[in-house]
C-alpha cells in the first residue's frame, strides 16, 4: 500500500491513542491514520535513521557572529560570486592577506579581495575591467567580515 | 571569597545596532524614535554632545535637527532583538551563571574566574566587538548594585577604557568614586526617593553607603535596605536566569493617525490581542481576564474627549487568540461611543496562571481543548519560522488604517531575505 519507511512510528501513535479515553479523538486520530497502520513488521531501517543534514551545520560555524549579504555587481565574477549572489559573512574569522572580505570603504559595504601589502591594504576585484584599489590613509577604511561562502543559484 | 559580578551594557545600541549595517551613519549624530516615532529613545555620542536629551518628542527637536543635520530613525526592534540575542549568546561563553537584565544589559557572575578581571572584561568587549559589531562597557564589583555604578564610571570617564573593576580598588579608592555619583544614579532608587534621601542630606552614593540600615528599613522598605548593604559589598541579589512569568501582558499603542470607526478600532484591538496571546503562550501560561481601554487625545483640548475601559472575565482561562479576540472585541463594544477621535487601544490580559496547572471541571470539551492547543502551537510555529504576523486573522485587517508611523525605519537586515543589506561588487 503505502510507503512502509516510517510504519513503526505510525504504528506506535496509534497505540497511545488506543488507550485515550476520548472516543472522538480516538476516532479522529484513527481516520487520520487509516490508511498507513500496517499489520507487518515494524521497518529494519527504523534503528538507523539519523535525521537530516542541515546546510546552516555546514554553512554556518559561528551562529552568533554570521551574516548573510546580497551581491551587486560583477567585479568578483572571476572567482564566482555573480550579481544578485548570496554571501555567507563570518566576522569572527581574521581577515588575512587573500582572503574575499566585505569592507566598509567610505560609508560603503563592498566584496573584493583583501591583500595585505608593506605599503597598506589592497582591495582586488576578479574583473579585467577593475583596477586594484589600493586604500589611501585619508580614506575611511574597515573590514566588516570575511566571505565563506557564496550561495548561487544555477 | 569577595563575588565578582559583572553587569555588560551595550553602548548606545539601537544606534548601533542601525551603524552595523548603515556604516554611512559613523561619526554623525543619530538618534532613534520610539513607537509612532515619538520621542527620542537612544542617541549617538554625537547626538548626545549636541544636547540632545533622552525621551525628547521629536516634534520639538525638527529645528535643531535640520540645523546639526540630525538623522532620525524609526526603532527597527526585530534588528535589535535578533542582534540582542547574538550577544547574550556570546556573554554566556564568558560565565557559568547569566542574567539577561534588558535588551542590552546582562550580568554575569565572574567569582571564581582564575584570570585578571579587568583582562577578562576586555577579552568579552573585544569579542563582541569582533562577532556582534556592537560596542559595550563592562563594569565589575561585589554585587549587582555596585557592578550597575561601576558600568556607569566605566562608559563615563575615559580612563578606564570602558571596563572598570570596583574590587581592584582600595576601600579609600572606591569610596571617593562613590562620593563623586549622585544618589539617583543608583538602580532601583527612583525620583521619588531621591527626592525624600536628599531632604535627609543623603546626596552621593557613599552617603547613603555609610546610612545605618536600619534607618533606611524604617524611612523608607526592606528594599532600599537591600540596596545599601549591597553598596557595602554584601551581595544580596541573586543572578536570575530566567525572568519570572509575568502576571500582567500589556499591549498597547497609540495609532499613527486617529481612528473614529468601530471597525478600524476593532482591528487594532485583535491586532492587539493577538500579541499578547503570543507572547501568553510564550510564557506558556492562561489568562483568566482581558482589560481593554480606549482613549482619545488628551493634549487636543479643543476636541471631545472620552476614555472608557473594561475588564471581562473568560468563560474559562485560555491562551487561544480566537477566544481571546472574542472576548476582546464584546469588550471593546460595550466601551466603544460614536463621534470620537481615538488615539490609542490597548489590551491587558490579568489572572494570569501557568498552563500546566489548569483545573479541570466535569464538562470540559477534552477534544476542542487539545485542538485549541495544537491549532495555537501550529500559529506559533508558522510565524516564529515565516516572520511574525505571517499567519493571522483576517479580523486584524489587511489596509490596516491605524497602523504606527515609522516613516524611517530601516530594513529588518537579519530576519528577512529580501531585506538583506547589499554590498558593491
Amino acid at each position: 500500500m503505502q510507503s512502509t519507511f516510517h510504519s513503526g512510528r505510525h504504528n506506535s501513535r496509534a497505540l497511545l491513542s488506543l488507550v485515550h479515553p476520548n472516543k472522538e479523538l480516538f476516532q479522529r486520530q484513527r481516520a487520520l491514520l487509516r490508511s498507513t497502520i500496517p499489520a507487518g513488521f515494524p521497518s529494519p531501517a527504523d534503528d538507523y535513521v539519523a535525521g537530516h543534514l542541515s546546510l546552516d551545520e555546514h554553512l554556518v560555524k559561528h551562529k552568533e557572529s554570521t551574516f548573510f549579504m546580497r551581491v551587486a555587481g560583477v567585479s568578483m565574477r572571476g572567482v564566482g560570486i555573480y550579481d544578485g549572489d548570496l554571501l555567507v559573512v563570518d566576522r569572527a574569522v581574521p581577515a588575512t592577506h587573500g582572503c574575499v572580505v566585505i569592507a566598509v570603504v567610505d560609508g560603503e559595504f563592498t566584496v573584493k579581495q583583501l591583500l595585505r601589502m608593506p605599503e597598506g591594504p589592497v582591495l582586488r576585484a576578479a574583473h579585467p575591467d577593475y583596477p586594484d584599489q589600493p586604500i589611501k590613509p585619508d580614506q575611511d577604511f574597515s573590514i566588516w567580515g570575511v566571505v565563506q561562502w557564496n550561495v548561487h543559484k544555477v | 571569597m569577595q563575588r565578582a559580578i559583572a553587569l555588560v551594557d551595550c553602548d548606545n545600541f539601537y544606534v548601533s545596532c542601525e551603524r552595523l549595517f548603515q556604516p554611512q551613519l559613523e561619526g554623525k549624530p543619530v538618534v532613534v524614535l520610539s513607537n509612532n516615532d515619538g520621542c527620542v529613545v537612544s542617541r549617538s555620542q554625537e547626538a548626545k554632545d549636541l544636547g540632545i536629551g533622552m525621551a525628547l518628542p521629536w516634534y520639538q527637536l525638527q529645528d535643531a535637527a535640520r540645523k546639526h543635520g540630525i538623522i532620525a530613525l524609526s526603532s527597527n526592534y526585530t534588528l535589535y532583538a535578533d542582534l540582542s540575542n547574538r550577544v547574550m549568546s556570546l556573554l554566556s561563553q564568558f560565565s557559568p551563571d547569566q542574567e539577561i537584565y534588558s535588551i542590552d544589559e546582562s550580568f554575569l557572575d565572574l567569582s571564581g574566574i582564575p584570570a585578571d578581571l579587568t583582562d577578562y572584561g576586555q577579552q568579552i568587549r573585544r569579542a563582541i566587538w569582533q562577532c556582534v559589531g556592537i560596542p559595550v562597557c563592562v563594569g565589575i564589583a561585589a554585587s549587582k548594585t555596585l557592578a550597575k555604578l561601576a558600568s556607569h564610571v566605566a562608559k563615563k570617564q575615559p580612563y578606564y577604557h570602558s571596563v572598570c573593576d570596583f574590587n581592584r580598588m582600595t576601600d579609600a579608592e572606591l569610596d571617593i568614586m562613590l562620593d563623586n555619583i549622585e544618589v539617583g544614579e543608583i538602580w532601583g532608587v527612583g525620583k521619588r526617593s531621591t527626592a525624600q534621601l536628599r531632604t535627609m542630606g543623603i546626596h552621593t552614593v557613599l552617603d547613603l553607603k555609610h546610612v545605618s540600615p536600619m534607618c533606611i528599613r524604617n524611612k523608607f522598605s526592606v528594599v532600599l535596605e537591600r540596596t545599601v548593604a549591597e553598596l557595602n559589598g554584601v551581595s544580596c541579589l541573586k543572578l536570575e536566569d530566567a525572568p519570572p512569568p509575568r502576571q500582567q501582558i500589556i499591549c498597547s499603542r497609540s495609532f499613527g493617525s486617529p481612528v473614529s470607526n468601530l471597525p478600524d478600532l476593532g482591528q487594532a484591538v485583535i491586532a492587539y490581542t493577538t500579541r499578547a496571546a503570543e507572547k501568553l503562550r510564550g510564557q506558556h501560561s492562561i489568562a483568566g481576564g482581558i482589560h481593554i481601554y480606549i482613549r482619545t487625545n488628551p493634549h487636543k483640548i479643543n476636541e471631545p474627549q472620552y476614555q472608557q475601559s473594561i475588564l471581562i472575565a473568560l468563560p474559562e482561562p485560555t491562551d487561544d487568540t480566537r477566544k481571546l479576540c472574542h472576548t476582546a472585541l464584546n469588550g471593546l463594544r460595550q466601551i466603544y461611543r460614536n463621534g470620537y477621535a481615538y488615539q490609542k487601544t490597548g489590551v491587558i490580559l490579568t489572572a494570569i496562571t501557568p498552563a500546566s496547572g489548569q483545573s479541570r471541571t466535569l464538562f470540559d470539551d477534552i477534544a476542542a481543548q487539545h485542538q485549541s492547543s495544537a491549532l495555537m502551537a501550529t500559529l506559533d510555529h508558522i510565524n516564529r519560522r515565516m516572520g511574525s504576523g505571517t499567519l493571522r486573522l483576517l479580523g486584524e485587517g489587511v489596509k490596516k488604517n491605524w497602523a504606527m508611523r515609522r516613516k524611517n525605519m530601516s530594513r529588518r537586515y537579519t530576519t528577512e531575505w529580501s531585506e538583506l543589506a547589499v554590498c558593491r561588487s
